[in-house]
């Protein structure tokens, strides 16, 4: 063999796993079967992001691992280990300060319960970094890939497009 | 553009109406939602795991738990047994010797029941002690479907129940008979309204603690009200109601009405906790959710209707049965008699007669879901206008405006009691079809139609009850019972308004929101009181039974925040107010009732330089009391008790008026089927609501359009399946499929306002319209495009191949047609032959030997002898990644020794069973060979059936082919390649 | 829902990753992107002693395009190819098809080795492979060998692949002048599982059409162009032995086959002439 096996990491026993979550180190221990969104909400208390299904469809559990949106409860926290995850308390500029994408959930009443937001954003936010210049049709298609039962999503769409047009004409303040 | 919360005044008309940010946005936003599985718990909490009955009928003849009590980290396991031995049956809504416990006892009636508890120090090892206890069920027929209930012989849930048959109850208005007898035309429908949920995103969750010092219950639960359910809990729980202290925690996502379902969960993990002597947790996961939480009722109607030959409707006569699934859970039968007082719907008709019976099935029991009544009343009704219309020949919306209420008939009393508070249909309807552009519809079918494309237009026209009557669901039992149980009426709103020392105004209402925004809408009305700012006002809505002001009524439901909630704060709030002016009044020297609260201040319009800040005022009472005018008492704190006088018991003739407002709603839409796939294409959707007057503009939208969303998964994707064996068919999201963005389009909303005379703020509820008007608005336009008589919900586009594409040509002759299996069954029938090299005898003998069974059952070890002709034995079967264990039992009957037997086989374990039976024919060809041939009918279930149908039939087929067929080469010595590579597929060890 | 207990080991070379199922007898599983395997971990459907990943073994993390062959490692994710900037002129097909797979949020971890692996009868990847007539390197520590789709798909999630072997490459033939390619999807919602799947590849010589969704694999035909295409059709539909479930009928299926079937292979000669067009001018 090339090179020395990687360890095994044994089933039923805690395995140190550390990531930088949202710019900032962040680490705990978990058993190699801890789902992303069990360590992420119960072992390191970002209770920001949600879990609605635990079989991918629902798009609540959705981060940004390495830049993309993705499915926490699809993804074991020791998979993790060494990535760039990014949450919706992630988000936000200051305490008190929204990101343009939140402020136009706000402004276009884009939640009610808000049990569905955070995992929109997560999506949103990325689509709105890789393509500033994206349409109704993109933003729908990104949208998919969660379920929202309060708005009936026409809110969030037009919460999205605003939140583009405001990135494309920043900083008018 | 928004307003600025913060600014210091607004327009004449104050806060009320105008849609500014909503309070709750800025946490949630952020991720600081504070939901009920984001909380702290007491430290040493357990977490527990629910086991369930894969089975849609069958008798427990044994648990043993020894096993699973025995892992690491297990603290209790709760059976049916400890349940009994703790609590009593729940109470059922109708009178009847029939028991509902939350957990099987002894008998589980639907998949998905929940059948033990397990509880431990986290949730991985609670769900891995499931996989240890072993039960041990005999089966027993099921019955899904309501009609196969009523027939004679049908399987029989409870014994309480005969016929399976709960409640039966005819109603008669008017005179029916004579308007049916001299009526040109009876025309009718038939209609088999589906299952759905509402199924909020957020699933139930529980924390529960029992302190055995005081005998009293601690619970923690994401539970909607009505908060009626807490007597039935605590009944349960045989404690008195103080001794269960119940609590909600801050944000819920979403209900829809389902959260009320949670209530025999609080029951169960209440139990739990006080078994395990620490605090319990329990949150439910989606295949939970979806096999065991909650559903709407299905219904099988009949509709028909006495109608003059100008399409005006002189008599209906309803026939419904309603399948509650599986027990009678409170406050069902109440989806059957929630829209007692509106079976006329939106039109003027006085007679009819009604026959209601409910029945029960081996299916999910039902409860509150958004709409609640409404779809399956208004499915029939509105598909029963467009009948109307096409055999009569005239237009549909002839039809609707011949019949609906006059515009000076209000208040109307409809012929079953209901009294429609305000409104004016047809102007409402003319200004929808006027703002909603029906013309151009009308051109675009015409259009559309010319080109040979499939165009329809529908149309809707629903009254919205809102403010639930609690006396309603009484309308089920006879006057007489009615008389003896005493009355039940009313529709209690509570609450309380609060200033502090510092003059701050606080308000609390028991509404448990789930999203609707009621802290926004409550800062807004108490705001416009007190001349202050919506962000001066702090509003808690969480609910503290053991603290806060309630009552039976209390909670979220029946779209009753607005119309009842919002008027009881606006109460509460207008009664401090004027107390504290008769303080000011003293201080200013004015007269109490001329003074303005504006801007944060008091002060009288003659003389606004001379006024006193609101907060020095309202802290008056704290550190001044002794200064406070002699009527005066105190200043602190109001509680209002609202309840509406129109809310009456039902009476003696069975009227009822079921809820305290009605909106209208007028829906129209333009739909496009495409021919080839059968996909349908919403073109255009235009809602016209009257709810009233409206209080939040963003927040009424949002209303509208998280019904629609809901109303057009009813309409073209959910549906709660059930296989013929109660199987559940819709275990997962995979299969119970909800709407995303790339389906719902945006409709059109329009508004035309009445406001209702009979609530404090003239608002009515606006949240469930578009779950009863636009299932049957869809359904009616795509009636249209294809020229339906008959339409089910929902429409598949693989159920409108048949209209579309009409018969099916026969296949090439030389093709041979597959084995038909009707849709959702999940029989499998197969046969096939095989060629030995041995005799009969030989073969014969294999089959008695325990020894050969191992290697011919795929994936068996251990197979055990228990007579010449029953075998038992383990086998690990595997289709791709899916493997598991199961116990598998073998038995040999009417043996003919060595030409034919009969093979019958069973496997049980965690991912599921299947039963089947194969007959084996032994026919010798020449000296030392046999031709083997064999049928066989197999029949598949349990969780994996509703994880995914497709693999199970696909694993079940090749499973019992290979077990013929490596019995015939086990015979005949031979191991062709193909089956080597088959055997290691299936025999992997455990 | 929470997975059973299981070991974890992060390979860091295919060799590590050989080894591993090679000892595990069976009980070891591959992890890719987790996006079919993780939703059967969490209902229990799954239960192996070890999951090995497979995403860190940087030789497996490349596409190669050796002019004639696109070749897709197993740690290439489906969301990597989707936006990779030649996809679409190297192989349409696949750059038509990938749109289809579930979500952005699932393709941005799923791999396209991992739903070749996986073996979905309706899954999008299988068909394109076996409309292309493509390949799957297995390797194992006893051997290495290639399959073609239509030997690999044997069943409903169902393949040749041993135990021991790893999936290291999916191979296409790139783009050939004079053919076209056209690729479409019944199903329920947009991102789900195809009721039917249709991708037709037509060049001078064949017209060749593939469905997925239907039978228990994909299957293809070729075609006649002329007027024997509906016949051909029909007994294509018939030969699927379509079923019944939840989402569609038997009946259903064979319909969309018959027409939905001949306008995809309609639509792939129309892009073949669109391209002969292109490359003449
Ligand atoms: C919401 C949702 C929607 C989806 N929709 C679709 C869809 O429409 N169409 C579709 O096709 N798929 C769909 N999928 C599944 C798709 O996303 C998966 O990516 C794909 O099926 C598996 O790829 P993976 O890399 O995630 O594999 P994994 O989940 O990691 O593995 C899947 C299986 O393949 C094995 N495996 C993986 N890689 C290898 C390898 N290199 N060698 C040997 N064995 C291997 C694993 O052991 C496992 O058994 C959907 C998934 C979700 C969650
Ligand atoms: S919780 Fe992960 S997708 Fe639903
Ligand atoms: S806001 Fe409640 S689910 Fe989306």
């Amino acid at each position: 063999m090339s090179r020395q096996a990687p360890a095994v990491l044994d089933a039923g026993q805690r395995h140190p796993v550390r990531f930088t979550l949202n710019g900032r180190k962040a680490g705990g221990e978990a058993e190699p079967r801890m789902l992303l969104h069990d360590f992420l909400r119960h072992v390191l208390g970002a209770t920001g992001t949600h879990v609605g299904c635990e079989h991918g469809i629902c798009g609540a559990c959705t981060v940004q691992i390495d830049g993309a949106p993705a499915r926490a409860c699809l993804t074991l926290a020791v998979q993790a280990d060494g990535a760039e995850i990014r949450t919706v308390e992630g988000l936000a500029l200051a305490p008190d300060r929204l990101s343009a994408l939140q402020e136009a959930f706000r402004a276009h009443h884009g939640l009610q319960c808000g049990f569905c937001t955070p995992g929109i954003l997560m999506s949103l936010d990325a689509l709105l970094r890789e393509r500033p210049d994206c349409g109704e049709a993109e933003i729908r298609e990104t949208l998919s890939g969660h379920l929202c039962r309060c708005t009936g999503y026409t809110p969030i769409v037009k919460a999205a497009l605003a939140a583009a047009e405001a990135l494309r004409v920043p900083h008018h303040a | 553009m928004t307003l600025d919360v913060h600014a210091q005044t607004v327009g004449e008309g104050g806060w009320v109406g105008i849609s500014i940010p909503r309070v709750e946005d800025a946490a949630l936003l952020a991720g600081r939602g504070r939901f009920i599985d984001d909380l702290g718990m007491p430290p040493g909490t357990l977490h527990a795991a629910i086991l369930r009955s894969p089975h849609a009928h069958a008798t427990i003849e044994s648990i043993r738990t020894d096993a699973a009590r025995a892992m690491p980290g297990v603290a209790a396991i709760l059976t049916g047994t400890e349940l009994r031995a703790l609590t009593t049956s729940l109470v059922v809504g109708v009178k009847a010797p029939v028991e509902c416990w939350p957990m099987a006892i002894d008998r589980v009636r639907y998949v998905g029941e929940p059948v033990a508890v397990a509880v431990a120090t986290d949730r991985y090892l609670a769900e891995d002690a499931l996989g240890a206890i072993e039960v041990s069920y005999a089966p027993l027929p099921a019955v899904v479907a309501p009609l196969d209930a009523l027939r004679d012989g049908a399987p029989l849930l409870h014994e309480g129940f005969p016929g399976n048959i709960a409640s039966d109850r005819s109603f008669s208005y008017g005179d029916p008979d004579g308007a049916f007898a001299s009526a040109p035309h009876r025309i009718g429908v038939d209609v088999d309204y589906p299952r759905n949920a509402c199924t909020p995103i957020e699933t139930y969750g529980v924390v529960a603690e029992y302190d055995p010092a005081l005998d009293a219950y601690d619970v923690l639960a994401n539970f909607q009200g009505p908060f009626s359910i807490h007597a039935v809990i605590a009944r349960a729980l045989r404690v008195p109601g103080n001794r269960l202290r119940l609590r909600t925690p801050p944000d819920s996502g979403g209900s829809f009405g389902v959260k009320q379902g949670i209530f025999p969960y609080i029951v169960l993990i209440a139990v739990a906790a006080r078994l395990a002597g620490r605090p319990v947790k329990w949150i439910e996961d989606r295949m939970e959710h979806l096999a065991g939480a909650v559903s709407a009722t299905n219904r099988v109607t009949r509709l028909q209707a006495a109608v003059a030959e100008d399409g005006r409707i002189l008599a209906l006569d309803w026939d419904q049965i309603e399948d509650c699934g599986a027990h009678l859970r409170a406050p069902e039968p109440a989806t059957l008699y929630r829209m007692h007082g509106n079976m006329t719907g939106a039109y003027a008709i006085r007679n009819l007669h009604i026959r209601n019976r409910v029945v029960v099935t081996n299916k999910l029991p039902t409860g509150l879901n958004r709409g609640f009544g409404g779809p399956q009343i208004y499915f029939p009704l509105e598909r029963l206008i467009s009948r109307i219309a096409a055999t009569l020949g005239l237009d549909p919306l002839a039809v609707v405006r011949r019949n609906l209420v006059p515009a000076d008939a209000f208040p109307y009393r409809t012929a079953t009691g209901a009294l429609l508070d305000s409104g004016d249909y047809r102007a409402a309807l003319d200004v929808a079809l006027r703002d909603g552009d029906h013309e151009s519809l009308l051109a675009r079918r015409a259009a559309a139609r010319v080109e040979g494309r499939l165009y329809g237009i529908g149309y809707a026209a629903v009254v919205e009850p809102s403010v639930s009557n609690m006396g309603y669901i009484t309308t089920v039992l006879t006057a007489a019972e009615r008389r003896r149980a005493g009355p039940k009426n009313g529709a209690q709103a509570t609450a309380t308004i609060t200033l502090d020392p510092v003059g701050s105004v606080s308000v609390h209402v028991a509404s448990v929101p789930q999203g609707q925004g009621h802290r926004t809408v409550l800062s807004q009305v108490v705001a416009d009181v007190f001349g202050l700012r919506p962000s001066d006002i702090r509003v808690v809505t969480e609910l503290d039974t053991a603290k806060d002001a309630w009552s039976i009524a209390s909670g979220n439901y029946a779209s009753r925040f607005a119309p009842a909630v919002a008027g009881a704060a606006q109460i509460a709030a207008t009664r401090l107010r004027e107390r504290l002016a008769r303080i000011a009044a003293a201080q200013l020297n004015a007269r109490a009732d001329e003074l303005v609260f504006s801007a944060g201040k008091v002060f009288s319009p003659g003389n606004p330089g001379n006024a006193i800040p609101f907060t020095r005022l309202a802290a008056t009472g704290h550190w001044a009391p002794a200064t406070l005018p002699e009527e005066v008492e105190q200043s602190l704190r109001e509680t209002v008790f609202w309840t509406p006088p129109q809310l009456d018991a039902p009476n003696d003739a069975d009227e009822v008026n079921s809820s305290l407002c009605h909106g209208f709603i007028f829906d129209f839409c333009g739909v496009e089927v495409d021919r080839d796939t059968g996909e349908i294409r919403l073109d255009r959707y235009v809602t016209m609501h009257d709810c009233g007057r409206i209080l939040h503009p963003g927040m009424v939208a949002g209303q509208i359009t998280g019904g629609f969303a809901h109303a057009l998964g009813a309409a073209l994707l959910e549906e709660q399946s059930y296989a013929p064996d109660g199987s559940l068919l819709t275990g997962t999201l995979a299969d119970y499929l909800i709407p995303t963005a790339r389906e719902v389009p945006e409709p059109v909303i329009l508004h035309y306002e009445t406001p209702s005379p009979f609530t404090p703020l003239g608002a009515k509820g606006v949240g469930e319209g578009n779950t009863m008007s636009t299932p049957v608005c869809i359904a009616n336009a795509v009636a249209d495009a294809l020229g339906l008589a008959d339409i089910r919900l929902p429409l598949l586009p693989s159920r409108l191949s048949e209209a579309l594409h009409g018969a099916e040509p026969q296949p090439p002759h030389h093709e041979a047609r597959p084995p038909q299996a009707t849709q959702g069954e999940r029989t499998l029938f197969g046969r096939g032959r095989a060629s030995v090299d041995a005799t009969p005898e030989q073969l014969w003998a294999m089959l008695l030997d325990p020894a050969l069974l191992a290697r011919v059952v795929p994936g068996a070890d251990n197979v055990r002898r228990e007579s010449d002709t029953r075998f038992r034995a383990e086998v690990t079967l595997g289709i791709g990644p899916v493997r598991g264990r199961y116990r598998a039992e073998i038995a040999l009957s009417d043996l003919d020794p060595p030409r034919a037997v009969t093979l019958s086989g069973s496997v049980d374990g965690a991912l599921g069973f299947g039963r089947g039976r194969g007959r084996l024919r032994l026919v010798p060809v020449g000296q030392a060979r046999t031709e083997l041939t064999y049928d066989y009918e197999a029949a598949v279930g349990g969780k994996i059936a509703s994880i995914g149908g497709r693999l199970l039939d696909g694993a079940a087929r090749v499973v019992i082919g290979q077990f013929f067929e490596s019995l015939a080469v086990q015979a005949s010595g031979r191991r062709p390649s193909l089956w080597r590579r088959l055997l290691r597929l299936f025999r992997r060890r455990a | 829902m929470k997975p059973a207990r299981f070991a974890y080991q992060r390979a860091a070379t295919t060799e590590h990753v050989l080894e591993a199922l090679h000892r595990s007898g069976g009980e070891a599983r591959v992890i890719a992107g987790g996006q079919s395997l993780v939703p059967m971990l969490n209902m229990r459907l799954a239960r192996p002693a070890l999951l090995v990943d497979i995403m860190h073994v940087a030789a497996l993390s490349h596409v190669d395009d050796d002019g004639a062959r696109l070749t897709i490692g197993a740690g290439v994710r489906q969301r990597d190819l989707e936006m990779r900037h030649d996809t679409a002129a190297r192989q349409p097909l696949l750059a038509m098809a990938l749109p289809w797979l579930g979500h952005v949020q699932t393709r941005s971890r799923g791999t396209v080795c991992g739903s070749i692996a996986h073996a979905d009868p309706s899954a999008e990847l299988p068909l394109v492979l076996t409309a292309l007539r493509g390949e799957v390197h297995l390797r194992s520590r006893r051997r290495a060998r290639r399959l073609p789709a239509e030997a690999f798909f044997t069943g409903m999630m169902v393949t040749a692949r041993a135990e021991d072997e790893l999936i290291e490459a999916v191979s296409v033939p790139a783009v050939r002048p004079g053919t076209g390619y056209a690729f479409r999807e019944i199903s329920r919602r947009h991102g789900d599982f195809a009721i039917a799947a249709f991708a037709a590849v037509a060049d001078e010589k064949e017209l060749r059409l593939a469905i997925g969704g239907v039978a228990e694999t994909p299957k293809a035909r070729v075609l006649p162009t002329d007027q024997g295409l509906d016949d051909a059709l029909d007994t294509f539909a018939w030969n699927l032995e379509a079923r019944d479930d939840l989402h569609a009928s038997a009946r259903y299926r064979r319909e969309l086959v018959r027409r939905i079937g001949r306008e995809v292979v309609l639509a792939a000669i129309r892009d073949r002439e669109a391209r002969a067009l292109k490359e003449a001018t």
